[in-house]
């Protein structure tokens, strides 16, 4: 089926079987590869991109639901040399060992801090109706679609934590 | 995955289709399809349908079947009168998984079940009349109530456990023409002989709205109980508005999840707890009615007392009661 999707501001025309994911047509069609495959099963969060400006695993979207609609994808946020905040905050802080699953935190980060940003409420908001603090339970539970086998946590947290408050988010005190 | 055919529906009538398989966020279909659980000949992508809406209603909120879960957790009306709605669904699955999923398709998501999940494995809801190994083998996630000798499987939605809470009703526009507004308890149709049908809705048939009645007045609670502190199906859950005045309980609408095979509410344990005064005693009495008739399968016995722990604290907590 022929489809457009616009892929980090450039819009790509894709022939792809229904049965191809979104994760695959940029990974095996448009050869961007930075988005990665863990599971493939929506478990691990390494696929994340970003859809229309929020947050999705892209192993479990078929490419041809999503004709005509923005991805943002790892290699859009971001080059070597012209790095965004949160790019530049996960070096600084070795928010990653073998980066497998960085470029899904990374995006997912993207994607959070936006929502943060929209007053969205988290498991962890102790209020519903206040506006959500940039906290470390919060970073936690807001972070738990994306795993790290090599268990760089701290250091992931910690390059949210100061990217968002690069880009001036607020941030009370990290609560442990 | 097995190869189908793919339509977008560009109104209501071509969802519509007897020979289609509705996909929305795909977040279980395209999964199942991917274990080839699900073999589907042909998908029909409603998600370009107008159905996204969270509107007020006559007496509530009609949430449209589109209405993402983060959308309508993060809603104003919701999260200040619905919370307990807001806490379930924020208790769910993750943050990209929520932007995707959708209402409608979160009721209709389909069970955990290790053995429904292991296709070289016989299942009654996926080859009815083939067996159930759950009952005899690893059934620790599986239920204790509602089920029949032919499936123990448990309905794993969060936020259908506090829409059931909340005496939610679901609105069906059916293929032949016509639309329902159905019940919950109408609309999930227990194992019975055959674990393959887990609802009402037939070929063609699309649900197109929740509708919530207004806010209750009572204190609403949602408490999930599972393996990890996040990112994790519920073991038990308990949604609950409960309210009290003048030292008795006034107001009492207990749904459970992780029990059954479909958000599980039972009006005689609300009636134990009306007109009485809290107190601990009286909140075992509650559960001793809940669970009169739960039956455990070895592994999953354990959710027997942790249901009734569970309710029994979301019960203190509600009504001041120290423990
Ligand atoms: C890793 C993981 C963890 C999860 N954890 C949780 C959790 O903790 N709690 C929880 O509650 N859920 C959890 N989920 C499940 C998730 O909530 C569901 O996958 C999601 O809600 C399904 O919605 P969807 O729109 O993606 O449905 P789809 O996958 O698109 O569809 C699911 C089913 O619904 C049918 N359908 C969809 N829309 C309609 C409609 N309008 N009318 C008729 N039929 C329709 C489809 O035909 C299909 O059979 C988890 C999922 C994953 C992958
Ligand atoms: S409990 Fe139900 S879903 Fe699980 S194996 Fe038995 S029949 Fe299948
Ligand atoms: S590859 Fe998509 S969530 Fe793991
Ligand atoms: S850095 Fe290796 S998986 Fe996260």
């Amino acid at each position: 089926m022929q489809i457009t999707l616009t892929v980090n501001g450039e819009d790509r025309a894709l022939d792809v079987d229904p049965r191809v994911t979104l994760l695959d047509a940029l990974r095996e069609h448009l050869n961007l590869t930075g988005s990665k495959k863990g599971c493939d099963h929506g478990q691990c969060g390494a696929c994340t991109i970003l859809l229309n400006g929020r947050r999705i695993n892209a192993c479990l979207s078929l490419a041809v639901m999503h004709d005509g609609d923005e991805i943002t994808t790892i290699e859009g946020l971001g080059q070597p040399g012209n790095l965004s905040p949160l790019q530049a905050a996960f070096v600084q802080n070795d928010g990653y060992q073998c980066g497998y699953c960085t470029p899904g935190q990374i995006m997912s980060a993207k994607g959070m801090l936006a929502e943060l940003d929209m007053g969205w409420p988290s498991n962890v908001s102790a209020d519903l109706t206040d506006i959500p603090d940039l906290t470390r339970t919060e970073i936690r539970e807001r972070m738990s679609g994306n795993l790290c086998r090599c268990s760089a946590y701290p250091g992931i947290c910690q390059a949210i934590e100061d990217a968002a408050t690069e880009e001036g988010m607020t941030k009370r005190e990290a609560a442990e | 995955m097995k190869p189908f055919d793919y339509v977008r529906a560009s109104d209501a009538a071509e969802a519509h289709d007897t020979a289609g398989r509705i996909i929305a966020g795909g977040t279980n279909l395209i999964d199942l399809m991917k274990h080839q659980i699900e073999t589907p000949s042909k998908l029909v992508d409603v998600t370009r349908l107008d159905m996204h809406e969270i509107a007020p209603s006559d007496d509530g909120l009609r949430i449209g079947a589109l209405v993402s879960n983060s959308d309508l957790a993060a809603h104003d009306t919701v999260r200040r009168d619905y919370p307990v709605l807001s806490r379930a669904l924020l208790s769910g699955a993750t943050g990209q998984l929520r932007n995707k999923a959708t209402t409608g398709g979160n009721l209709m998501q389909r069970t955990r079940c290790p053995y429904f999940y292991d296709t070289a494995q016989p299942c009654n809801k996926r080859q009815p009349g083939s067996g159930c190994p759950a009952m005899a083998g690893v059934n620790r996630i599986l239920a204790v109530l509602g089920t029949s000798d032919q499936c123990i499987a448990t309905h794993p939605s969060d936020m259908a456990v506090a829409m059931r809470a909340l005496d939610a009703r679901i609105e069906v526009a059916r293929a032949g023409g016509g639309t329902e507004t159905l019940p919950m308890d109408d609309f999930y149709v227990l194992p019975g002989d055959d674990p393959s049908v887990e609802t009402v809705m037939q070929p063609g048939d699309l649900i197109t709205a929740v509708h919530l009645p207004s806010a209750p007045t009572g204190h609403q609670t949602y408490r999930k109980v599972r393996d990890r502190s996040s990112y994790a199906f519920a073991l038990v859950s308990v949604a609950a508005v409960v309210d009290t005045d003048g030292g008795k309980i006034t107001e009492a609408a207990l749904a459970f999840g992780g029990l059954a095979p479909r958000p599980w509410r039972d009006t005689d344990v609300e009636q134990v707890l009306l007109g009485e005064t809290p107190s601990d005693a009286l909140f075992d009495k509650a559960a001793d009615v809940l669970l009169a008739d739960a039956k455990g399968h070895g592994g999953n016995d354990f959710k027997i007392p942790l249901v009734r722990r569970t309710l029994k604290a979301v019960l203190a907590d509600l009504t001041g009661v120290t423990r």
